[in-house]
């Protein structure tokens, strides 16, 4: 295909984005960045407090910890979910009512609201009315997610990869879709092994997928609230508070608004920076991928 | 080249592994209350619809419901209109600060909603449109429109340019090339990505918890603000679950094709 | 290597099928050892299913596939033994060049030595060995196109190397250059090799033995020039040469035939045959020339530079006539001359043959 034309006209296009993005995210921002460099005595008086908020939050074991809590729960549900996402995708139905049926059965935990995913895994983990509760219960297990910080992981933990492998699956059911037949068949006559297959037709097919998973499942799980927040609420104790449920605490909950608003641009600023490094990648190799 | 034997039995436990916390909620919804706290039972033992009965009859539980179509039906309108010339622009046209332009975009799709709760609360309250569906539904456009950007790009550039170069050169203006010509042939990009913005201003709580109290108070906050109220009341918390869910998969049924792909926002 | 029999050989790709749903027609034929075939014929005529069931990948509803003895029908593709070069290049992106090449050695347990060995000299044979360490990813169509080539002829014990269109994506300039190769290739290895295309060129050029196929039945099997000469069906008539054989209906009687009330004389006795009969002739041969000929008018005359084509029309058929030899000139007449011995007489689409005297 031919490459795009210059021209700058095209900005037209594109204004009635940038005049609903202008309203919905720079105003607010604003407000946060005003927030983050200046302190209130409330009825909008505000002075000037410089990188003060920043430097108190950058010290703060609290917001240290969370973060910690944050990048374990993003890491482990990483390592979790990207490779049974693989899995699953490699062994769905290929095409045909099954095929079908497992994309719609696989796609529902994708489209059930944040709070109802909450609401079901907590009737369910429940010890008194829970299935896996009580499932514990008669194995003998020792398991209370409302007041072992361990079982409250492990809920929130297996809740992320039942809401979310799905999408890591779907995404690489579509990347195994698009390699061609001939693939297979040359892997055949070559005497590939399924690993080979794997690792040098399948996994290389995949990375463009997989990268976009590994993107989405980093920002989303980095900015999960509503789950956690509905199952454990943060707890037991603060063993769950995972980085927006703090901020919502703070913000909200406590009205500071001043850290609450330096921890925002922060915590903002560090997906971001992720999610570049991410995104030059992706637009690397998309250009790789043209002749 | 796998075993078949296997491929059925990790789809199975997988399958098995999504459906069991689903049919858990679904069965709760079809107890009492009674049976739910006293006796612990797989299947429902006094069938009741009394829940679904308590919501559909209740105008605070289903106006929920209502609400919540109603500021995810604007913002996916809103949400395709705006994206698409611009997605237009972004896959045909080089122009200043345009990779830039997408990126920053694409950053929005980034941001914690926690981050944008509070200044949203402050923006809507200040113009007045607190408590309104469309203060919710732009409020959703902060992640919806980056993602139908992205996704409708996708779709634009595998629909080579020589075509609009054709209907251009037999006269066609903009606006007619892109209605009758154009739109018919992305008719599916359009399609999962009206399903994406659907999908994630109907998932989204904290936002519209956020800035909705009573006139505009989505199903989701109807159902985390009863728990506090009224206690415990299972039995109608899961049937107000289980009627969330419906929405969503009918909406998969009509794009059950496209899923995959558009999951993949336009890029396999 | 061996030799490839394939017994009464049909396929269908609907279960219970009648004869007339048949992909491909009932077929025997024996690929003989160290001969270099093309398989020809337009699209959906059946070749790229031929292939596959040579190769393994489809199992024929019909006949028995046969490596040299070996009845090799239920054994699948990985166990035959053979290499397959595609219509689009196949090569492990993520690997090098000469990971590429090692890669069907590697998996069948050769000694690291040899494996080097063979795949520097296949690489040398091909034009590879400056780029053995390059990785495969970001390299041009037609490399690629040799690595999968070189993939194929890395095995010296591989029973048949099979080529399904294997020019489709390359520059028209390395088509002529490949091809070229692929030739001396042969010479050198003496694999038996199958190169399935739709264009004759490339078909003429490469086998010593062309198997014309048209809707799923062999129509010819033959030499180049037998094809060009002595084309035992209409089709195979139309689809080789540029332009293709005219065809005229002709009433025949023993030695002469009639367009049109003209006596043309022929070189064999066909007696009185039934059906319908055309006479068919390639447009090179026929001559034009103001004495005895059957009448005709010019229609139009196109220069091509180092030849001219001229279209004539005869009793309502329209024939090409290839003159040699190109730039302006008076046509030497108006009348066509058909020498008897490149005359073909069809019945029923197919040649017959006539008694010589």
């Amino acid at each position: 295909m031919k490459g795009k034309i210059d021209n700058n006209r095209a900005w037209l296009l594109v204004l009635p984005v940038l005049a609903l993005v202008m309203f919905s995210a720079v105003i607010p921002l604003m407000t946060v960045v005003n927030y983050a460099f200046n302190d209130t005595f409330g009825n909008n008086q505000f002075f000037w407090n410089g990188w003060g908020w920043f430097e108190e939050m950058l010290q703060s074991e609290r917001l240290h910890a969370a973060l910690g809590r944050q990048l374990l729960f993003t890491g482990i549900i990483l390592l979790i979910e990207i490779p049974l996402g693989i899995v699953v995708a490699l062994n769905m139905p290929k095409k045909g009512f099954w095929a079908s049926l497992c994309l719609i059965l696989m796609a529902l935990p994708l489209l059930i609201p944040f709070n109802v995913v909450g609401t079901i895994w907590q009737i369910f983990s429940r010890v008194d009315i829970g299935l896996l509760g009580r499932a514990m219960a008669a194995l003998g297990i020792d398991y209370n997610y409302t007041s072992d910080p361990l079982d409250a992981w492990v809920t929130l933990i297996i809740m992320d990869v039942w809401h979310w492998t799905s999408l890591v699956a779907l995404l690489c059911y579509a990347g195994l879709q698009s390699i061609p037949g001939a693939y297979y068949q040359a892997a055949r006559i070559d005497q590939s092994s399924r690993w080979n297959v794997f690792r040098y037709i399948e996994l290389p097919k995949l990375s463009g997928v997989l990268s976009i998973a590994i993107l989405l499942r980093f920002i989303d799980s980095f900015m999960i609230y509503t789950e956690p927040f509905v199952v454990t609420g943060g707890g037991p104790g603060n063993a769950t508070t995972f980085l927006s449920i703090d901020l919502v605490k703070m913000a909200i909950g406590q009205f500071d608004l001043g850290p609450a608003a330096a921890f925002s641009l922060m915590y903002f600023l560090v997906i971001l920076l992720i999610s570049w490094v991410f995104y030059t990648v992706m637009v690397a190799r998309d250009g790789e991928g043209e002749p | 080249m796998t075993n078949p034997h296997i491929r059925v039995l990790v789809m199975s436990l997988y399958l098995l592994f999504l459906m069991v916390p689903i049919y858990w909620l679904l069965a709760m919804s079809f107890k009492t209350n009674t049976e739910i706290v006293a006796g612990f039972t797989l299947f429902p033992r006094d069938f009741t619809l009394q829940n679904y009965v308590t919501i559909l009859t209740d105008p605070s539980w289903y106006m929920g419901y209502v609400n919540s179509l109603i500021y995810v039906v604007m913002n996916t309108v809103i949400s395709i209109t705006v994206a698409l010339p611009a997605a237009y622009a972004f896959s045909r046209y080089r122009f200043m600060g345009d990779k830039h332009l997408f990126f920053w975009l694409l950053s929005n799709r980034m941001a914690p909603p926690a981050v944008f709760a509070l200044p949203f609360f402050q923006l809507y309250s200040s113009v007045g449109l607190f408590d309104t569906h469309i203060a919710v539904a732009l409020a959703h456009c902060l992640f919806n429109v980056p993602l139908a950007v992205w996704i409708l790009e996708g779709f634009m550039r595998g629909v080579p340019r020589e075509i609009d170069e054709t209907a251009y050169v037999d006269g066609y203006s903009f606006g007619r090339f892109f209605i009758t010509i154009f739109a018919p042939l992305i008719a599916s990009g359009i399609g999962v990505a009206a399903f994406f913005c659907f999908m994630f201003s109907w998932v989204e709580l904290l936002l519209s918890r956020t800035l909705t109290a009573v006139d505009a108070k989505s199903i989701a906050a109807t159902m985390t603000r009863t728990v506090s109220a009224s206690g415990m009341d299972w039995g109608v918390l899961t049937a107000a679950g289980v009627l969330t869910i419906i929405p969503g998969a009918i909406v998969i049924y009509f794009v059950r094709n496209y899923i995959a792909k558009g999951f993949a926002l336009g890029r396999v | 290597m061996a030799q490839i029999t394939l017994a009464n050989i049909a396929h269908s790709y609907a279960p219970a099928a009648s004869p007339s749903d048949l992909a491909l027609k009932e077929l025997n034929h024996t690929w003989q050892d160290g001969g270099a075939y093309a398989l020809l014929g337009p699209s959906g005529c059946g070749k790229t299913t031929l292939l596959n069931i040579i190769s393994g990948l489809i199992t024929p509803s019909r006949g028995r596939v046969l490596f040299g003895d070996q009845d090799v029908t239920d054994i699948p593709t990985e166990q035959r033994n053979i290499a397959q070069v595609f219509q689009f290049p196949v090569v492990y992106d993520t690997m090098t060049v000469f990971e590429n090449l090692a890669f069907p050695l590697r998996n069948r347990g050769g000694r690291r030595a040899e494996i080097r060995a063979r795949v520097e000299l296949v690489a040398r044979m091909i034009g590879l060995d400056d780029l053995l360490h390059r990785r495969a990813r970001g390299l041009n169509p037609d490399i690629k196109q040799k690595i999968s080539l070189g993939r194929g002829m890395v095995r010296e014990s591989v029973n048949a190397i099979l080529f399904d269109e294997p020019l489709t994506v390359i520059d028209p300039h390395m088509k002529w250059e490949l091809r070229t190769q692929l030739k001396s290739l042969h010479r050198e290895f003496g694999h038996t090799m199958i190169y399935v295309t739709h264009d004759q060129t490339e078909a003429l050029t490469f086998a010593d033995k062309v198997v014309m196929l048209h809707q799923g039945q062999v129509v010819q099997i033959g030499s180049p020039e037998a094809l060009f000469e002595r084309p035992e069906h209409s089709f195979v008539g139309h689809f080789i040469g540029s332009p293709g054989m005219n065809f005229i209906d002709a009433r025949v009687a023993g030695r002469s035939a009639f367009i049109a009330g003209c006596e043309i004389a022929l070189a064999q006795d066909y007696g009185i045959p039934s059906g319908h009969t055309q006479l068919g002739i390639r447009p090179e041969y026929i001559r034009l020339t103001d004495g005895d000929g059957l009448p005709a008018e010019i229609k139009g005359i196109e220069d091509v530079g180092h030849r001219r084509i001229v279209r004539a029309g005869v009793a309502g058929f329209d024939l090409n006539v290839v003159l040699p030899g190109g730039g302006g000139g008076e046509l030497p007449g108006a009348r066509l001359h058909f020498p008897p011995e490149h005359i073909g007489i069809y019945q029923d689409q197919w040649r017959i043959e006539g008694q010589s005297p």
